[in-house]
């Protein structure tokens, strides 16, 4: 059957390599972002390494109303459609020191924005009965450390919103898969210090595409970031409250 | 942009830079960043030796601008963002029946980088070099784009194809793909006994695609034994492709020593059967043998190696025996040894082809293989050829002139390109090749 996926922050590798995972099995891709030019660069990749149609499309996490066009555009694709979000963004936690109005905009990227467009998805995938979403979060959103709270906060109530979308979904034969990754060699992380394991974009999506398949609800990528996790959330509040890691 | 401050080196990993590198995502931020601070770019550095290295400096990162751009299938003109690899194009492409024309021995190689040391492959005698097949090189310099074409803008073409990163950065290119039958290789291998053999078959070999591989440790009577590889591009049922294997930390450095090469060697050539055989292979595996092993390269240890690669005109080819007997009789040399009838196709002033034959020879990183690499440098400038650069660590700067005729040329227009000299590296600097001559 013929799939669709509108991919939410397609200009990040992560997206380009998903959406490029996608294309080669033949699924019609469409990339939303914000930046028209290079998503139009990457509809084009897309449509020459096999996907049936691709298309670049407007999507900014901070505007709203202009959401109800885009699942305008998916409705009017027969099959199955599905959704990953990619979107985030990540100032450094000492700019958000300098100016703490940027939170807004830290949790309008990673949650809010993210969250009101699957809610408006949501009635299309239970009135087609099925269809998958991927939402991307992050270990940051495990557990809030001094380096990156904001973020780690905003990535949390996503992963809480898609525990309750999932639970939702599952009724009418959607699903939701929650991906956390650990450190990916992204934009966001070129250059950050004290970065370790970091994983290549090309795996993440390998990742994402088998949790899709065998309809796995929370994945950490890579696997071992889960046991990394588990460690870090179980330091008694008492010692990480003195811990910088 | 942020930069990340890293050591790396060339492909030989003989040679180590530290410098600032920035890894742009998209065209825009690639602009944004070359007109703060230009600076030369890199790609999958896959040249051997100091050729993308720009050590106490800046680097631009090109390998995420990997997109296809455009695709005419008219024409069989691609567009392509400058990190792409050749081999992705390869296996995007000779599915639907096209194929790049000219493909080098990676295919981890980025399409920048082939234009950039105007590459040539196992056809070089049949289409000639990489650069005679692209149509358009998009070059941002600083704030500026330009669009250089090999007719309107010939100069600058020709110091680009080749010219090792000087005028600019590449930041796409349109390349003429070939049609071809299919995504499969017809395969023969024939044992070739010893030197004279081999040049008559190079020399009488009609395939497309050939290539000889010799046992560089072999003496006598032997000397110059070795495996003659023909190939044609066929269409056919592709295998699934096994997994690349890994090498996973360097080597010990007595796992390439003499004793060691030469079982291989013997082993590698006997492989073949007395009568030869030809078997069909999907096109990755005789284009790019060694890819199968990720990282090959740290079989050579952590001190790296050496690849000397030279051409010679045809009527010399009695230096590239002496060069053979040189190597054989030191012990030096690594299983990595080719031996290639070149034609004289060739893009732009600074390119490394010319009508004759090279000769490719792997050495670990030893003071005595230095020393060794020397004397062959010496012997090519004597006999009229050229040393390539993308392979080269080694050589002195006072060899340029004789081997690379048309340097004057390009130094003027990379001067005119570059007037800051912003895109210098490690290579430029050691050779001179910027130097008032």
């Amino acid at each position: 059957m013929s799939e669709n996926w509108i991919i939410l922050g397609a200009t990040s590798s992560m997206a380009r390599a998903f959406a490029r995972g996608v294309s080669q099995r033949g699924d019609a891709v469409f990339l939303a972002g914000r930046d028209s030019d290079d998503l139009a660069t990457t509809a084009q990749d897309c449509a020459l390494r096999g996907a049936r149609l691709a298309e670049a499309l407007i999507f900014d996490a901070r505007a709203p109303e202009g959401f109800a066009g885009l699942i305008a555009r998916l409705e009017r694709e027969e099959g199955q459609i599905n959704a990953a979000v990619f979107v985030g963004s990540m100032p450094d936690q000492s700019e958000i020191d300098a100016d703490p109005s940027l939170i807004q905009g830290i949790v309008a990227d990673n949650f809010t924005g993210p969250a009101q467009f699957l809610q408006m998805l949501a009635p299309v995938l239970e009135a087609r009965g099925g269809g998958t979403i991927v939402g991307v979060g992050s270990v940051a959103g495990d557990r809030g450390r001094v380096g990156n709270y904001a973020y780690g906060a905003a990535k949390a109530g996503f992963h809480t919103y898609l525990s309750g979308l999932r639970n939702r979904l599952t009724r009418s034969g959607a699903h939701v898969v929650t991906v956390k990754p650990g450190f990916v060699d992204t934009a966001m992380t070129w250059g950050i210090e004290g970065m370790f394991l970091v994983a290549p974009p090309e795996k993440v999506s390998e990742d994402i595409l088998a949790a899709v398949k065998k309809r796995r609800n929370v994945v950490y990528t890579p696997f071992f970031w889960r046991y990394i996790m588990l460690i870090i959330r179980m330091i008694p509040e008492p010692i990480f409250k003195k811990m910088s890691i | 942009m942020r930069w990340k401050r890293t050591e790396y080196t060339g492909w030989g990993r003989a040679v180590h830079a530290s410098a600032e590198i920035a890894r742009p995502e998209r065209l825009s931020s690639l602009r944004a960043v070359l007109s703060e601070s230009p600076a030369p770019a890199i790609g999958q550095l896959r040249s051997y030796g100091d050729a993308a290295l720009n050590d106490d400096g800046k680097v631009i990162d090109m390998t995420r601008l990997d997109r296809i751009i455009g695709f005419d299938a008219e024409s069989g003109v691609v567009e392509v963002e400058a990190g792409a690899m050749i081999g992705d194009l390869g296996r995007i492409f000779a599915a639907r029946g096209w194929i790049p024309p000219v493909m080098p021995g990676t295919g981890f190689a980025t399409v920048g980088g082939c234009i950039a040391n105007d590459v040539h492959g196992k056809n070089h005698h049949v289409v000639g070099s990489f650069g005679q097949h692209v149509t358009e090189i998009t070059l941002f310099q600083g704030d500026k784009t330009r669009k250089v074409t090999p007719d309107r803008t010939a100069d600058l073409f020709k110091a680009t194809v080749g010219g090792l990163g000087q005028t600019g950065v590449i930041a796409s290119a349109k390349i003429s793909l070939m049609p071809c039958k299919g995504d499969m290789m017809v395969l023969t291998e024939r044992r070739v006994d010893g030197w004279d053999e081999f040049l008559a078959a190079l020399e009488n070999s009609r395939a497309d695609y050939n290539v000889g591989w010799i046992d560089a440790t072999a003496k006598g009577s032997n000397l110059g034994r070795g495996i003659l590889e023909e190939g044609e591009i066929t269409s056919g049922v592709s295998p699934t492709i096994g997994r690349a294997r890994e090498v996973p930390f360097n080597a010990p450095h007595w796992a390439l020593s003499a004793p060691v090469v030469r079982m291989f060697n013997e082993a590698y050539y006997r492989r073949v059967p007395v009568g030869g055989r030809t078997t069909v292979k999907p096109i990755s595996a005789p284009f790019f043998p060694l890819d199968a092993i990720h990282n090959w390269n740290r079989l050579y240890g952590k001190r790296g190696f050496h690849q000397f690669q030279c051409v010679v005109p045809v009527a010399e080819v009695q230096t590239l025996r002496q060069m053979l007997e040189l190597v054989a009789n030191s012990g030096l040399a690594s299983p990595l040894a080719v031996l290639k009838r070149m034609g004289g196709g060739r893009a732009g002033y600074m390119s490394f082809p010319m009508d004759g034959l090279t000769l490719a020879v792997d050495f670990p990183n030893r003071s005595a293989a230095r020393v060794l690499i020397g004397n062959l440098e010496r012997m090519t400038e004597d006999a009229g050829g050229r040393v390539y650069l993308a392979k080269d660590a080694l050589m002195a700067p006072e060899r340029i002139e004789a081997m690379y005729p048309e340097h004057a040329l390009w130094l003027k227009a990379v001067r005119k390109a570059d007037p800051d000299g912003a895109m210098t590296t490690d290579l430029v600097r050691r050779l001179k090749l910027r130097a008032p001559s």
